[in-house]
């Protein structure tokens, strides 16, 4: 699936592109098919998004994936501080990002 | 301490408003990412992988406790806690808002701070060597000219859009502790005849293409260097490349044009610039001379050290530096803690060095290119309190110049340039050579690694480097060795085929073996290696 | 908004710009046009008979530009020095600091922009063409004159 990234124009935060607004978690990603750049054009210019870019995902049982690692640490957070990761307390959320 | 006047001061002051005019620009949409991104970016502030990141210089890497507790405010404030010292002696944020950006900017400016050309086509923050001051090798202290070049290159009008990065860096002593000639443009201080002038290095760096800076001139008087480096740098912005990005370093068109020809060019402009009165006058430098001038040191004391606690001992001998002043040490303090992340302190940590440095240290600390931090103004009777202190904050580590006083790059867990992560290998590596002993017996020993060929780690100039590449969205890590970015600075050879992160701990391992069986006496890593040659190394690894 | 500005007296040259090459092969022209990467020094035996410099910037990061105009200026060339192309308002005053004296922007500029731009710093660490005191100068009076 193709889905949709970038970041919050005010906070920075990664969001994903969900459907109907922004998520800061990549598994409330949607596929966007082909309409990702006319998306991303739109939601740049109404300032809700800045470098947002489509990118290839798989979903799974454990939910959306970044088909690369560059966007599943980005969908995580930073592998060494799990403690500002969006999963705080799974130690072993960083072996996803492999 | 350089000290602001009004100048100064409201030169940085017109800045931060004129960034939040900008930064209400964007929020507002008048501004697109496209228009706002330089302008941003000449304001040190990125857009990372989680978050904007903001990069505050710290010029030739010196600052006082004032300046280093705004840090650890800032950080708790506008940011989670922690800070990241960088190989260009800055601190970035991590996590930062952009509306928050121009309030962060001014709350710095109150200490005489700011993030000006930290990014960007621009020279940079003026680099110099953190022992400036209190060694007893150099020349004169170099920082006066770095804040001479400081003000030179702040918005300097012709140089703010050149081909690429520009990064200058000034030092005085025969050891090389800055890295001088991978730089942009080095210039080594020294005294001929009485008289102070500049050797002066173009065309070193590291990124895609390394290479070790060669001189282009022997002696230029001290008060023709900023009419000579305005030299230098036209004939850069005229005729470096900028068709390709990766071909833009000054080090390229040296390289393309010969040194000779580069040379012939700049001494072609000098001849010409030098009767424009481009140079502030002497009465300049000895303004500013004065502020960096010695500090009132006692005299008469003791240059005994009670070494009876054993670990306080051991962290003696190899966290503290030779003090010119009688009765006094530089203590380095180690920001690479067994695990942890090299260069990142918590704001309680910041204010922590702080204290100290406004309680033992004349007020007045430095940030080393390896991501350290020094207290350059010791008393010998004073290092047993302060260790004490840096042991409970978990900063007592005695590693520097071994194995695990590694140089990374924030790497992929941050940054948006990056292939791999840098931070984990860095960890995984000081774990694997935790003991106390055996880094003792492998001696200096300099492990630098980078997330991608831009080189921020500096691999190529480790005595083993690591460079963090993508295959085929996997990481993996390439081994060099045999490179340096001291006095006898070379850049490093490629072992052969990636590692994975483990593969290449592995490697490093097997590399170290192989010294400690073949070294000689008194031989470091490096010097067995340069005897050796790449060839038995790499059959240790491959074999 | 505004389409051209001029910090010179009187009248904008008018005449059309010609290509550098074709200025120093026998044209009579008193008007050329500099792209980025073109040598301004070429100029320079021409500068009494120049009447307007045009310098191209083709994109607002291709700093080549700045180096052009304080080259002529350096070498006393008085003429208008216009600067036109990707010419943004946050460039003015760099540009203004190496002698350019009009604009010519492929965009037109907000004129409380430019206002604000130009008169944001009141002081300057830089000796260059515009008759600006560096602070150094300002620093020490007794000393530097002018």
């Amino acid at each position: 699936m193709k889905i949709l990234t970038g970041n919050d124009l005010g906070t920075g935060d990664v969001i994903w592109w969900a459907g109907d607004g922004w998520s800061r978690q990549v598994g409330d990603s949607v596929d966007v098919g082909d309409k990702g750049d006319e998306l991303a054009r739109v939601e740049e210019a109404a300032l809700r998004v800045v470098s947002a870019y489509v990118i290839d995902a798989t979903v799974d049982e454990e939910g959306v994936r970044p088909a690369h690692i560059k966007d599943r640490i980005r969908a995580l957070g930073p592998t060494v501080r799990p403690d500002l990761t969006l999963k705080p307390n799974d130690a072993d959320a960083g072996n996803w990002v492999i | 301490m350089y000290r602001y006047d009004n100048y100064d001061q409201s030169i940085v002051d017109a800045r931060v408003e004129e960034f939040r005019d900008q930064v209400q620009r964007r929020l507002a949409g008048h501004l697109t990412e496209d228009q706002f991104k330089p302008l941003r970016l000449m304001n040190g502030l990125y857009l990372q992988l989680h978050a904007y990141m903001l990069r505050v210089a710290i010029p030739y890497g010196t600052l006082n406790g004032r300046q280093m507790r705004k840090l650890g405010e800032i950080a708790r404030k506008y940011d989670k806690g922690y800070g990241h010292f960088t190989t260009r002696t800055n601190l970035q944020y991590n996590w930062i808002k952009l509306a928050d950006a121009p309030d962060i900017l001014a709350e710095l400016a109150t200490v005489e701070m700011h993030a000006i050309q930290t990014s960007g086509n621009c020279i940079r923050n003026i680099s110099s060597d953190q022992y400036a001051g209190v060694s007893a090798d150099e020349v004169t202290d170099p920082r006066p000219w770095a804040e001479l070049l400081r003000q030179w290159s702040t918005f300097h009008p012709e140089f703010t859009y050149l081909p690429r990065k520009f990064k200058i860096c000034v030092i005085a002593a025969e050891e090389d502790r800055a890295a001088m000639r991978l730089h942009d443009i080095g210039l080594k201080l020294v005294s001929r005849d009485g008289k102070v002038g500049a050797e002066v290095y173009a065309g070193g760096g590291m990124g895609r293409t390394p290479m070790v800076a060669p001189q282009i001139n022997d002696f230029v008087p001290e008060d023709e260097i900023v009419s000579y480096l305005e030299a230098c740098l036209r004939v850069y912005n005229r005729y470096g490349r900028r068709d390709n990005k990766y071909k833009a370093r000054i080090k390229i068109l040296v390289h393309e044009l010969g040194v000779e020809e580069y040379k012939r060019q700049v001494e072609e402009e000098f001849a010409h610039m030098r009767e424009l009165g481009l140079n502030p006058p002497t009465e300049e430098l000895d303004r500013i001379r004065p502020f960096f001038a010695g500090p009132a040191y006692e005299t008469g004391l003791s240059d005994e050290i009670d070494r009876a606690d054993p670990a306080f001992a051991l962290w003696v001998d190899r966290q503290i530096a030779a003090h010119r002043q009688p009765g006094y040490a530089i203590v380095n303090i180690s920001l690479k803690p067994r695990g942890g992340i090299p260069g990142d302190a918590s704001a309680e940590q910041i204010d922590l060095v702080a204290d100290l440095a406004e309680a033992y240290s004349l007020d007045e600390l430095r940030v080393t290119h390896a991501q350290n931090l020094v207290l350059p103004h010791v008393k010998k009777a004073d290092l047993h309190a302060i260790w004490q202190k840096l042991d409970a904050a978990g900063l007592a580590e005695a590693n520097m110049d071994l194995i695990s006083d590694i140089i990374a790059c924030p790497g992929l867990d941050y940054c948006s340039l990056a292939n791999a992560r840098s931070i984990p290998l860095a960890q995984k590596l000081s774990e694997r050579f935790a003991g106390a002993d055996r880094q003792k017996d492998l001696g200096e020993l300099k492990v630098k690694i980078s997330g991608c060929i831009n080189a921020c780690g500096h691999h190529h100039a480790g005595h083993i480097g690591v460079l963090g590449v993508d295959r085929k969205g996997v990481e993996n890590f390439q081994l060099s060795l045999g490179g340096s970015g001291a006095q006898d600075a070379s850049v490093g050879q490629i072992t052969g085929p990636g590692f994975s992160e483990d593969g290449v701990v592995d490697a490093i391992e097997k590399v170290t073996d192989l010294y400690l069986s073949q070294r000689e006496e008194g031989e470091r890593f490096l010097d067995t290696y340069r005897r050796l040659g790449m060839k038995p190394f790499k059959e240790a690894i491959y074999g | 908004m505004v389409e051209f500005l001029s910090f010179r007296e009187g009248e904008a040259a008018q005449e059309p710009a010609v290509t550098v090459e074709s200025f120093t092969g026998q044209s009579n022209s008193t008007a050329v046009r500099i792209e980025a990467g073109e040598d301004a020094r070429e100029l320079l035996p021409y500068i009494d008979r120049l009447s307007l410099v045009e310098v191209n910037f083709p994109a607002y990061g291709d700093g080549r530009g700045y180096s052009a105009a304080r080259i002529l200026r350096e070498a006393g060339y008085d003429g208008e020095l216009r600067a036109v192309g990707d010419v943004l308002v946050d460039q003015l005053n760099a540009m203004r600091r190496c002698g350019f004296d009009t604009f010519r922007p492929d965009k037109a500029l907000d004129d409380a922009a430019v206002e604000r731009a130009l008169n944001r710093y009141a002081d300057v660490y830089q000796k260059t063409v515009d008759g600006r005191r560096p602070v150094w100068a300002k620093r020490h009076p007794e000393t530097v004159n002018g």
